[in-house]
């Protein structure tokens, strides 16, 4: 065992215990990082790896442990003590003033000239990009810039203070792959320059892409430290997950048979007024998947709102089995069979109300679960204890209120609603985001089930994994437009994320 | 005679429209740092009793702005406590302030009712510009107050877009957890935005007290406080675009005793404010939208760190 002390780690973390109401996030963690590698924390929602690094950062305390940061011991209080120990932080969700501008948002809290300071964040921009590649427009306004750019922003911002120590939050998270290639490429540079980095991430891939060593944590605890190169796939995942785990789903080849949805030329605006989604034509069939990939904020959300009602679109026109529902409002697109999984679960659900109660959102008002003005909760709870049953939802007991389950435990109660009445059309959007790897595998299997029994299932995703494994057909969708769709077993990575970067257009044929 | 009512209701809106422009500037800072202070008009009346009765005693106009000024900051710190501090709802923490100013200054100011002003400020003479015609007398003949408050907002707006201080601050009202995650003090940011709010509503209201009416009437804020929250908004959190409101403002005021010698009901009068208000608020919010300049991102949120 190495001495804490020793210099030639970056950073030491023993014994590290931090309790939130009712959750254990992390138990007894010990974690150390080498001066200069590249060090991955491998870790499921929720295996408490953005809480040990929010520690080291000053943003959270810990109840028990002792941290060493280049062989002294340190007492971080607040992020301010971590940026003056060297150490930099990137977020998952980018720590950024959206409305500012980028030079705004480098200056800030740092002790520049009081006088037009933006003039000090142009000459350090100009400066990083020229290091690392880091170019950004210093008079954009964040809110202005891909992803991928404001990433540039945070990591410049902690460059900028100095920062040798730079963790960053599954940093790949809303990143397109080229964007992803490009990212690593940095994060080599910087680490030949003498910088130690931790990557926060849930992907096994990136792990092996990026990492000298690998730190896996389940369920608050350290489950082993080891060199990336003396390890694989399997036994990361088994190590991660605690069991082992299906890379591939067991997937029947589709049977497509008539049209259910058609949508044709649809042009929506967005909450600012603006065109999001502009002239998107596709077809959905009965027992088929089509799978909508694309980086976050390309119109996905306005599309999707528009087809289940929740949002006005201004041209096109929407066709459910032949007939025309564009614009209708969501209570009739429900009764013709339109099912719903939002990618926000706050959306889906009443929070405070029981399991019960959520699961008869949509049918509260007809027999047999009303009678009159009156509930029959006899028939509620039955009802209930079915769909828990069925969908096996881990909860105390139905009169539970929804906002005290898990993630995943949400998400079956959506999906028991959405799907036990056979619907003819599912729409889910970011159907398994926030989930760690046992609710994502049943809820992908779930769907599949429903595209078997014949249901048409429209699938919205930024996880280019999942849109890989579930669809039939895949279509792109970038800046409001379809870039082109393609069958499922046509498409590899490499032509998907150059669509999802706007880079190449497939026309459309017949067969889309 | 159009053009002499006209210059006559533009030369008297000014004035009217200062003791909003100071209530406005400290309400739109404070806003900035991401708190709501519904006490305005609380520390508004606060400001013009306190400003009275300290003129009245010690016969120093200066000396009652200045107790002004701390009696507002003083009100304006049980607001920066309760919301900054022990996160309580803004809203409410606000409305409170405004109910116990109002109680305060009516319990206090029993004894200055009816008092004559014992000394007025002297309109500030600048030779040459001051003589000039119909300019001078528009532009240049007003009390050094005026003056300040006009000073105060181009500082102020200096000081929020072109320099570390203004960033600072706006980061703070838009994003506290970006700031906080670079070693920014978010509480000490929000607690001084909020204390020079009070500061610049307590001058507001004595500037009511003794410079503009040179009396002390029991709730003669009368509703000015609820405008300056109004402007706030109309100003898009702008103290250059404040100046412009609280002018605007003023002018309806200085309509309305104009407007009632010529007949006009005057409770329909006393409305033309609060209907001007409704007006301004519709307009500017679809401009809001439109032009992406919103209230402050983290307004009304109160923050701690170890959220999860």
């Amino acid at each position: 065992m190495p001495n804490p002390s020793e210099p030639h780690l970056a950073v030491a973390m023993h014994g590290i215990v931090k309790r939130f109401p009712g959750v254990l996030a992390n138990d007894h963690i010990s974690f150390e990082v080498r001066a200069g590698e590249i060090h991955a924390l491998l870790g499921e929602n929720g295996a408490g790896k953005t809480t040990l690094m929010n520690i080291l950062y000053g943003i959270y305390q810990p109840d028990e442990g002792i941290i060493y940061v280049k062989g002294k011991r340190a007492t971080i209080r607040s992020p301010r003590d971590a940026i003056r120990l060297g150490i930099g932080m990137v977020h998952q969700q980018y720590r950024l003033v959206s409305t500012h501008t980028v030079a705004e948002n480098v200056v800030l809290g740092l002790p520049v000239s009081f006088f037009f300071p933006e003039r000090a964040a142009r000459r350090w921009l100009e400066e990083f990009s020229q290091k690392y590649g880091l170019s950004v427009d210093p008079n954009a306004r964040i809110w202005q810039l891909s992803a991928g750019e404001q990433q540039r922003v945070e990591i410049i911002k902690a460059l900028c203070r100095g920062a040798d120590i730079l963790i960053l939050d599954e940093p790949t998270s809303m990143l397109t792959p080229g964007e992803i290639d490009e990212l690593l490429g940095i994060i080599r540079r910087m680490a030949a320059e003498g910088h130690t980095i931790i990557f926060i991430t849930h992907k096994l891939d990136e792990v092996f892409a990026i990492s000298e060593r690998v730190t896996v944590l389940r369920q608050g605890k350290v489950v082993a430290t080891l060199e990336t190169a003396q390890t694989d796939k399997t036994s990361l995942a088994r190590l991660m997950v605690g069991r082992d785990v299906i890379f591939r789903l067991e997937k029947k080849p589709a049977q497509p048979g008539e049209v259910v949805l058609r949508v044709e030329a649809l042009h929506v605006l967005d909450d600012r007024r603006l065109p999001a989604v502009k002239g998107v034509s596709l077809t959905v069939s009965a027992g088929e998947i089509l799978g909508i990939a694309g980086v976050a904020g390309n119109g996905q959300r306005e599309l999707v709102e528009a087809l289940v009602g929740l949002r006005k679109s201004q041209r096109g026109r929407v066709f459910l089995k032949g007939q025309e529902v564009t614009n209708q409002p969501p209570r009739a697109l429900i009764e013709q069979g339109v099912c719903y999984i939002p990618g926000e679960r706050a959306m889906g659900l009443a929070p405070g109300l029981s399991v019960a109660e959520n699961l008869i959102l949509k049918d509260y008002c007809q027999e047999p679960f009303a009678r009159g003005a009156f509930l029959d909760y006899a028939v509620i709870n039955a009802h209930a204890n079915r769909l828990v049953d069925q969908y096996s939802v881990t909860t105390p007991s139905p009169a539970t209120p929804v906002k005290l389950l898990s993630g995943g435990n949400i998400q079956r109660v959506i999906l028991a609603r959405e799907t036990c009445q056979s619907p003819t059309l599912l729409i889910a959007a970011y159907p398994t985001s926030g989930l760690d790897v046992g609710a994502t595998e049943y809820i992908r299997q779930l769907i599949l089930q429903q595209r078997d029994q014949g249901t048409a299932v429209l699938l919205v995703s930024e996880d280019l994994e999942e849109i890989l494994q579930l669809s039939d057909r895949i279509a792109v969708m970038f800046e409001g437009e379809i870039m082109g769709i393609l069958p499922a077993h046509q498409a590899d990575l490499g032509t998907i994320g150059m669509m999802m970067a706007g880079a190449q257009r497939i026309p459309m044929s017949e067969a889309a | 005679m159009i053009v002499e009512f006209i210059l006559l209701v533009l030369k008297a809106a000014i004035p009217a429209g200062t003791p909003l422009l100071f209530g406005t500037l400290g309400e739109v800072t404070a806003e900035r740092s991401g708190v709501l202070n519904l006490g305005v008009e609380g520390m508004m009346i606060v400001g013009a009793v306190t400003a009275f009765g300290v003129t009245y005693t010690t016969g120093n106009i200066w000396l009652g702005l200045a107790a002004a000024a701390l009696a507002g900051s003083l009100l304006a710190l049980v607001h920066a406590f309760a919301s900054i501090t022990l996160r309580v709802n803004q809203v409410v923490s606000g409305l409170a302030l405004t109910m116990l100013g109002l109680g305060v200054s009516g319990l206090v100011g029993k004894r200055f009712i009816g008092m004559p002003p014992r000394t007025r400020l002297a309109p500030l003479t600048l030779p040459g510009l001051s003589d000039l015609p119909v300019i001078g007398p528009l532009f240049f003949r007003y009390d050094p107050m005026v003056y300040l408050a006009i000073i105060l907002a181009l500082v102020l707006w200096f000081m929020m877009y072109k320099t570390r201080w203004g960033i600072t601050l706006r980061s703070v009202g838009e994003s506290p957890a970006t700031a906080d995650a670079l070693g920014v003090p978010v509480f000490r940011v929000r607690y001084l935005a909020v204390l020079f709010g009070g500061l610049m509503a307590g001058l507001g209201g004595a500037y009511l007290s003794v410079v503009y009416t040179t009396a002390w009437i029991e709730g003669m804020t009368a509703g000015a406080g609820w405008i300056v929250i109004a402007l706030t908004i109309f100003a898009m959190w702008d103290p250059v675009r404040a100046m412009l409101g609280a002018y605007l403002f003023g002018g309806v005021r200085v309509l309305q005793y104009r407007l009632q010698p010529l007949g006009i009901s005057p409770n329909l009068l006393n409305m033309l404010p609060f209907i001007f208000t409704i007006l301004v608020l519709m307009l500017s919010t679809g401009e809001v939208i439109r032009r992406r300049v919103g209230a402050p991102a983290a307004l009304m949120q109160p923050y701690t760190r170890e959220e999860r």
